[in-house]
């Protein structure tokens, strides 16, 4: 047993020592693991945070969310179809070629016709693309759209090199080339990728480790003993009810910004048969249910208070967030004089689908027993996340509690959700007149202009409550005190220029 | 004995094409459409759901999809994984290796603690190191892995920074980091498989102790350690042997749990994130292998037990 102990104790020696030999690595922990890494046909989150060191894009975000060059130089509208991109001299892929107009042509045409290609939704406003010369490309749009712009700042802006990925064909994913920071070394599924430094890349000052590991480790307790044992430097996401772990640690940093997506109640109004009961038909009794949840005491109880309340798609940081539709108190008088109005008999039963997480669970709880006080009679369905897409899908459900990411452009938050002609609209809303509003600010691309069109809608959506708006997530990240230039933006992606170890 | 071993490996195809057939259709009772979870956010598209399940060969009746599944299996091709396109093969030879080494150490240390524990609770028989090994065995049993291995890490991880928290590095790479990552999750793996051996051990070993030949030994003057270790304890042992032979068929499937805490990247993470995602390959790929390795394992059982019984042979 001592002979054990001793084995033991110097393993541990030894471990130690490695740890302080690697300095100059970055590791940051995912809480899952990427899909493909092809940006033409990955589709996670956490891949997302990958690419930020593997690609770089045509265009970024910044922390006020405006739109900003990174492949790009800069851009005209020369007509509101068509769109004029002037490209950064002198930038080589991580194999050496050159990333010039006719790469950003082949990545734009793959992203539209490559079969299984995600991207293509994303960039279907696309009629053609046209090299002018090599540093400048013309994109022509089918029709005019304000937000195709934005989809420019994600996977579909990040320009891949033609040779290597016409080679490579489906088998790009196994091993990546791109014109980031950083390429691909290896990746063991479920455990790690690793990538190094690219010292070619074209803002290579800016870039301060040779080498980045990304782990997965899916349990957030886990994830937090890991950052306070230093074996990461960087969570990406730290639960709320961890969060005061980590700001009591002085070894320790959390920083906190606004996401881009948010959680709210999908409310079944005319898809299928299980629409016809009051809650689906009528919108009185919607309302009512809206004003029996106190939004804020909602994520106090669950979220620490961390998360946001809303009655809107987008965060208060978005250039389309409407300062007058505020989060009214919760009012229950109000609630059940709605109730009375509708006509209806109480309690109203109520049937809440839910993904079966601990935190949303603890969510429908919460709303469970406020919605109770005005008249309803809520029954929570957990079901595994997978089939709760199908079931919303089929229509077999009356409410569901789900989120979404968010995107950089308000269009990619509502568009899908509330359009009438949707096919990710599971609710069955069809309001012309918000069908319109939807269509016309998504072809405009004057910011001022789309706000207007914007704000009329909400006054809409709030009264007809296709989607009950309730909380925004924000972006929860702890990292090690000593990690510096980090810049929190909305999109949650891991920024690794500027990135450094103090010394 | 060749006819009785014939017998049992000619029920091996049979078995696992059971097997097969029922992970198969159990899948197709899963709720949940394969092709929404794969398009992901993008599911709105109808295009890219069409083009999913035609490249997936989700739009064919059931039984084509299976023939064309076991005819590549019987090609040795188990497909490729639809979520990060790899071959399941190459998931599964990455992914055993790693549940398997991390099995055979809490194997060994089950054994280490559990046998032990489990003579000295015998000899010591309704006294003061009886209670203390069967309070430590009741709280071996009861506490969850889950909570163990959390725990483990906070005290020996993050407040006394011995071992890393998590992780893993292959055994070929460097094998004192390896035993380093895993030595904890190993710990918490095989401490409820302790727990079982030492109650085992011990009640084996007070039958062992009342029989004649004990008696015998001790008549004769050997000393008490002897008589234990050399007589008593070599009897006992035939059904702890039996039942750790068992419980290491438990541990590959226990470990799941374990490597989801300790975030090591095996065989039972591959399952459980492959059902989550509908990665109907790897999931298929995943249980026809381990089906196989139980199958075998009752084999090789089967032929340890014809070697040690002689009566066995006729």
């Amino acid at each position: 047993m001592r002979r054990l102990l001793a084995a033991a104790m110097l393993v541990a020696v030894t471990a130690l020592a490695m740890g302080s030999a690697a300095a100059q690595t970055l590791r940051i922990a995912l809480r899952e693991d990427a899909d493909l890494l092809d940006p033409t046909l990955a589709r996670t989150y956490v891949g997302r945070i990958v690419f930020a060191g593997l690609c770089d894009k045509l265009f970024d975000i910044n922390e006020k969310l405006q739109i900003v060059p990174q492949l790009a130089t800069g851009y005209e509208w020369t007509d509101p179809k068509t769109l004029l991109i002037h490209l950064r001299p002198g930038v080589v892929f991580q194999d050496g070629e050159k990333l010039d107009a006719a790469a950003v042509k082949f990545t734009l045409d793959r992203d539209l016709t490559m079969p299984g290609s995600f991207r293509r939704s994303e960039v279907s406003a696309i009629d053609h693309v046209e090299v002018v010369d090599p540093l400048t490309v013309r994109i022509v749009l089918k029709s005019p759209s304000g937000a195709f712009l934005a989809q420019l700042t994600d996977r579909a802006g990040m320009i891949l090199p033609p040779k290597v990925t016409e080679q490579e064909g489906k088998n790009f994913a196994l091993h990546p080339v791109c014109s980031g920071p950083f390429s691909f070394v290896e990746r063991v599924p479920q455990d790690h990728i690793t990538l190094q430094r690219f010292p070619q890349y074209w803002d290579a000052k800016d870039i301060h480790f040779d080498k980045v590991i990304y782990q997965v480790i899916v349990d957030s307790s886990a994830r937090l003993a890991n950052l306070q044992a230093g074996a990461v430097d960087l969570v990406e996401y730290i639960l709320p009810t961890d969060a005061a772990a980590v700001k009591a640690n002085p070894k320790l940093r959390l920083v906190v910004s606004d996401s881009l997506g948010y959680f709210g109640i999908t409310n079944n109004l005319a898809n299928g048969p299980r629409a016809d009961n009051p809650y689906g038909k009528s919108a009185l009794v919607r309302q009512a249910f809206s004003d029996a949840i106190d939004r804020s005491a909602l994520v106090q109880v669950v979220y620490n208070g961390m998360y946001a309340p809303t009655m809107q798609a987008v965060p208060a940081s978005s250039p389309f967030y409407d300062p007058g539709l505020k989060v009214p108190a919760r009012d229950v008088a109000k609630a059940k004089a709605l109730l009375a109005q509708a006509g209806v008999k109480t309690p109203v039963p109520l049937e809440l689908m839910v993904p079966n997480n601990p935190d949303t669970m603890q969510a429908a709880e919460v709303i469970q027993s406020m919605a109770a006080e005005a008249g309803f009679d809520v029954h929570i369905r957990a079901t595994e996340f997978a089939a709760s897409l199908t079931l919303s899908e089929q229509g077999d459900y009356q409410s569901y509690a789900i989120g979404w990411s968010g995107r950089a452009d308000i269009d990619g938050n509502i568009y899908a959700f509330l359009h009438s002609k949707q096919a990710q609209n599971v609710t069955g809303y069809a309001n012309p007149a918000v069908d319109k509003l939807l269509d016309e600010a998504r072809g405009l691309t004057d910011v001022a202009q789309r706000q207007k069109l914007y704000a009329q809608m909400w006054t809409q959506e709030s009264q007809d409550l296709p989607i009950t708006y309730l909380w925004i997530p924000r972006n929860i990240v702890g990292m090690t005190a000593k990690l510096q230039g980090f810049r929190p933006v909305p999109d949650g992606m891991i920024r690794l220029q500027g990135l450094e170890m103090a010394k | 004995m060749r006819g009785h071993l014939g017998t049992r490996i000619a029920q091996i195809i049979p078995t696992l094409l059971l097997v097969s057939v029922l992970v198969f259709c159990l899948q197709q009772l899963m709720p949940g459409d394969p092709a929404l979870v794969m398009a992901g956010e993008e599911r709105g598209d109808p295009q890219v759901l069409a083009q999913i399940r035609a490249e997936l060969w989700l739009d064919r009746p059931v039984p084509v999809q299976y023939v064309h599944w076991l005819g590549n299996v019987l090609e040795g091709n188990l497909g490729y994984s639809w979520r990060i396109r790899q071959p399941v093969t190459q998931l599964i030879a990455e992914k055993l290796p790693v549940t398997l080494q991390l099995s055979a150490m809490a194997f060994v240390i089950a054994v280490l603690i559990g046998v032990p524990a489990g003579v000295i609770a015998a000899v010591q028989r309704n006294r003061f190191w009886d209670y203390v090994a069967n309070a430590v065995g009741l709280a071996g049993l009861s506490t969850p892995t889950f909570w163990l291995g959390i725990m483990l890490i906070l005290l020996v991880s993050v407040d006394l920074g011995w071992l890393p928290p998590s992780g893993y590095v292959p055994l070929m790479q460097d094998w004192r980091a390896s035993l380093a990552t895993t030595i904890m999750p190993a710990f918490v793996l095989g401490n409820s498989i302790a727990a079982i051996l030492m109650r085992h051990t011990r009640s084996a070993m007070l039958t062992a102790l009342d029989q004649d030949f004990v008696r015998t030994a001790r008549a004769k003057g050997l000393r008490e350690w002897i008589v234990i270790v050399r007589h008593a304890l070599r009897n006992a042992l035939i059904p702890v042997v039996t039942l750790g032979a068992l419980e290491l068929g438990t541990l590959l499937s226990g470990a799941v749990l374990t490597e989801q805490v300790f975030s090591i990247p095996g065989f039972g993470k591959l399952i459980v994130d492959a059902v989550f995602n509908r990665d109907y390959p790897v999931v298929q790929g995943v249980v026809l292998v381990t089906a196989a390795l139980y199958v075998l394992l009752n084999l090789l059982a089967d032929v340890l037990y014809v070697l040690i019984n002689p009566r066995l042979r006729v």
